[in-house]
C-alpha cells in the first residue's frame, strides 16, 4: 500500500474540468484508489469516477490523501500526486 | 415592472421576449419483464447522448474555444461514470423498473447530494446533472423538440434554467439577452453568455411568470435589473444608453494597439500587475503595454516547499518571452506579516505591516532570497527584465540589497551562466521614508515605481481593512498627492523613470493629476488597461499640469477629490 498527501493546487479547486482531467488519468491506473479530503478517514471518494471527484468539492489548499493498492502502486501514485499539484486549470 | 436578480453577462438589451416553456417530461415508473431490452433502450440512448456532446464539442470549439467546449467533454464523463450510468443500469436490472424512471432516481439523487454542497461553484455543478440526464431522458422517449433551435427573428429568451447545449444551439445573431430563473456567475451558460458577449441576468424568481411571450424587456445587466414593458421615455433613455455604451465599447476597442500619448504628443505606457504566468493572456488581450509589477510572491503561495530555482526560472522566462521584448519589472518575494506561508517560520507579531516582511525578510534570509536572484538574472536574458526590491525605507537596505545582488552575478559569472548585465534595479517607494529620502534614493538605482496602496497606508497610519478608520485611507488626501509629487519630482532630477503600481494608478479621476506630475508609466489591473489609455488620450500634458498647480494648493481630500470628479465630467466624452 501506497499513501501520499498534497494540497490542492488548482486555481477553482477540482470543479468540472480539472476532475475531469484527474479522473481520466485515475480511472487508467490498475490499483484500488481512494482520496480523503482534509484528514477525514470515514469519507473516501473514488477517483475513477468523475462524480466522486466532484462530489469532494475540493478548493484550492485542500488537503488531499491519496491511498493506492494494488500492482501499479509504485508508479501511479506519483503520477497522481504530480498531477494534483500542477495547476490543472492551465 | 422592474425585477431584481444577478448580472451574469455585463452590457445593454432591448427587445421582444421569447419564454421558452420548460418542457416538462412527465415521467411513469413501469415494471419491465425483459431486462435485456431495456437495457439495450439505455444502451443506445447513451451511444446517441455521446454522439450528440460530441458534435456540441466541435460547434463550441469553433464558436467559443477550448475552454467552452471542455465542459461538453465533461458532460461526456459524467455520462459514462459508473456512479451514473452504472447506477442507472443496476437500478434497471435489481428493481425491474423502465429505464427513464431510473435515470429519474438516479439523477434526482445526485442533484440533490450537489445542491446540498456549502460551495456555490459546487452547487451549481447539479446543473450538470441535470443536463446529462435531460438529454438522456429525450433520446429515451425519442422527442427531440427544442423552440430554442428555431429563433428566427432578434430575442431576448426568458426561461427557468439555461443549460450550455441550449446555447450552443441558437442562432446567436438572433440572440439579444438572457434572463432566467436560476443560476449564478460561474455556471457553464454565464460563462458562455460573456464570451459571446450577451447580455445577461439570471436568478429572477419566478420570470417565467411575470415575463408573458413577446413582452417588450429591457435587460440592464449592470444593475442585474430587468424591466417588464418600459414607458415610452424609460425605453428612450435605455435606448439612449445602449448607444452610448456600443459607442464606448467601439472606442475602447479601436484604442487596443495604438500609442497611449497626450494630445500634445507625450508618450506614456500603460503596463499591467500580473501574479502568475498564466496572468500574462490577459495583459495581451487587453494590450498592456508591458509588466509594471510581477507579484511574485504568487510562486511561492499555495504549496508546501519552496519554490525551485528551476521552477522560477521557468516561470519568468515564460512571462519575458511572451511579452516579447516589452518591458517586464520583476518584484522580488513581498511575503511576511500578513501574508505568511506555511512552510517558513514566521514569528507571530503584534503589527505585521510594521514587521519583518518584504525586503526586510529577503535581506535577513539571504540564501533563500539568493535563489529567486538567480533564477530572475538567468531568466533575464530572455527578453526585457528589470528588477524591482519592494518596501524599501533606508538606504543602506537598498545597498545591502544591491550587494547580495552583485554576489549572485559573481557565482554566475564563474560558472559561466549568461545573464543580462544590464539589467536594471529599481525600488518601490511605499514608505514615508523612501519618499523624504528619494533624492538620494534615487542617484542609486535606474527607476523608482510607487505603491500607493501601501504609500497611503503608511503615510496616513490607517489600517484600510479596519471599517473605523477607513475613512483616512484615500488617494486624494493632499499628503499622499504631495509625497507622490515629491517621488516623482526626486526621480526627474536624478534623471530616472518613475512608475505607479497601486490602485490609484487607475483611478479616472487621479490620471491627469498623475499626467500632470510627470508619470512616466502606470501599471494596473489588466482590465483597466484600455478605459486608462482612452482617459491620458483625451489630456494634453500643457492642461494636466495647470490642474496639478490647482490640486497642490488644495487643503483636504474632500477639496481634492470634488474638483477632480468636475474635470472628469467635463471631459468624459464617451
Amino acid at each position: 500500500m501506497k499513501e501520499a498527501t498534497i494540497v490542492l493546487n488548482t486555481k477553482e479547486g477540482l470543479h468540472a474540468r480539472p476532475a475531469g482531467i484527474f479522473a481520466k488519468a485515475a480511472s487508467k491506473v490498475k490499483s484500488n484508489i481512494k482520496i480523503y479530503k482534509n484528514d477525514d478517514m470515514q469519507n473516501a471518494y473514488n477517483p475513477k469516477s468523475i462524480l466522486s471527484v466532484l462530489s469532494m468539492g475540493a478548493q484550492k489548499g485542500d488537503k488531499l490523501t491519496l491511498v493506492l493498492e494494488g500492482e501499479d502502486e509504485e508508479t501511479a501514485i506519483m503520477e497522481l500526486k504530480n498531477l494534483l499539484e500542477t495547476d490543472l486549470d492551465e | 415592472m422592474l425585477l431584481k436578480g444577478i448580472s451574469v453577462s455585463p452590457g445593454i438589451a432591448i427587445g421582444k421576449v421569447l419564454l421558452k416553456e420548460e418542457v416538462t417530461v412527465e415521467i411513469k415508473r413501469n415494471e419491465i419483464h425483459d431486462i435485456d431490452t431495456e437495457l439495450k433502450r439505455l444502451e443506445n440512448a447513451m451511444e446517441k447522448s455521446k454522439n450528440q456532446l460530441q458534435e456540441l464539442y466541435e460547434q463550441t470549439l469553433q464558436k467559443s474555444g477550448k475552454h467552452e467546449a471542455q465542459i461538453f467533454a465533461s458532460h461526456a464523463m459524467i455520462l459514462e461514470d459508473e456512479g451514473f450510468i452504472g447506477q442507472v443500469q443496476s437500478k434497471v436490472r435489481l428493481d425491474k423498473v423502465n429505464a427513464e424512471w431510473a435515470m429519474k432516481e438516479v439523477s434526482e439523487q445526485l442533484v440533490k447530494m450537489f445542491e446540498e454542497m456549502e460551495n456555490e461553484y459546487m452547487q451549481e455543478r447539479a446543473m450538470d446533472i441535470k443536463e446529462v440526464s435531460m438529454k438522456m431522458l429525450r433520446n429515451l422517449s425519442g422527442s427531440n423538440d427544442d423552440c430554442l433551435k428555431q429563433v428566427n427573428e432578434p430575442v431576448i429568451i426568458v426561461t427557468k434554467e439555461l443549460t450550455a447545449s441550449d446555447i450552443v444551439q441558437m442562432d446567436s445573431n438572433n440572440i439579444l439577452g438572457f434572463v432566467t430563473e436560476e443560476g449564478g456567475k460561474t455556471s457553464h451558460s454565464a460563462i458562455m453568455a460573456r464570451s459571446m458577449e450577451v447580455p445577461a441576468v439570471f436568478g429572477i424568481e419566478g420570470a417565467c411568470i411575470k415575463i408573458q411571450n413577446g413582452d417588450k424587456l429591457i435587460i440592464d445587466a449592470a444593475n442585474g435589473t430587468v424591466i417588464v414593458n418600459p414607458e415610452q421615455d424609460i425605453l428612450d433613455k435605455y435606448g439612449d444608453k445602449k448607444q452610448k455604451l456600443e459607442k464606448r465599447m467601439r472606442i475602447l476597442s479601436k484604442i487596443k494597439g495604438t500609442e497611449t500619448i497626450t494630445t500634445d504628443g507625450v508618450k506614456l505606457e500603460v503596463a499591467c500587475n500580473i501574479g502568475l504566468p498564466e496572468d500574462v493572456e490577459k495583459v495581451i488581450e487587453k494590450g498592456g503595454e508591458g509588466i509594471g509589477l510581477f507579484r511574485t510572491e504568487f510562486l511561492y503561495m499555495s504549496r508546501t516547499s519552496l519554490p525551485t530555482e528551476e521552477e522560477q526560472y521557468k516561470a519568468y522566462k515564460t512571462v519575458l518571452e511572451k511579452m516579447k521584448g516589452k518591458q517586464v519589472v520583476i518584484r522580488t518575494f513581498d511575503v511576511g506579516g500578513d501574508k505568511a506561508l506555511d512552510y517558513l517560520e514566521f514569528p507571530k507579531e503584534d503589527n505585521p505591516f510594521l514587521g519583518y516582511r518584504a525586503i526586510r525578510y529577503c535581506l535577513d534570509k539571504r540564501d533563500l532570497w539568493k535563489v529567486q536572484l538567480r533564477a530572475i538574472l538567468r531568466a533575464s536574458v530572455h527578453g526585457n527584465a528589470k528588477l524591482m526590491f519592494p518596501m524599501i525605507s533606508a538606504l543602506s537596505e537598498l545597498r545591502l540589497a544591491k550587494e547580495i545582488l552583485e554576489e549572485v552575478k559573481d557565482g554566475l559569472r564563474k560558472q559561466e551562466i549568461p545573464f543580462c548585465e544590464k539589467l536594471e534595479v529599481g525600488i518601490m517607494i511605499e514608505t514615508p521614508a523612501a519618499v523624504w529620502m528619494a533624492d538620494l534614493l534615487a542617484k542609486e538605482v535606474d527607476f523608482f515605481s510607487i505603491g500607493t496602496n501601501d504609500l497611503i497606508q503608511y503615510t496616513m497610519a490607517v489600517d484600510r481593512m479596519n471599517p473605523h478608520v477607513a475613512h483616512l485611507y484615500s488617494q486624494y488626501n493632499p499628503a499622499v498627492l504631495r509625497s507622490i509629487k515629491r517621488t516623482i519630482d526626486a526621480a526627474h532630477e536624478a534623471g530616472i523613470w518613475v512608475g505607479m503600481c497601486g490602485e490609484a494608478a487607475a483611478d479616472p479621476k487621479l490620471i491627469p493629476i498623475l499626467i500632470g506630475m510627470g508619470l512616466d508609466e502606470f501599471s494596473m489591473n489588466p482590465s483597466s488597461v484600455l478605459e486608462a489609455k482612452r482617459i491620458i488620450k483625451q489630456f494634453s500634458k500643457k492642461e494636466t499640469e495647470g490642474l496639478v498647480d490647482w490640486v497642490m494648493k488644495m487643503s483636504t481630500a474632500a477639496e481634492v477629490e470634488g474638483f477632480l470628479t468636475s474635470i472628469e465630467k467635463t471631459v468624459d466624452l464617451g
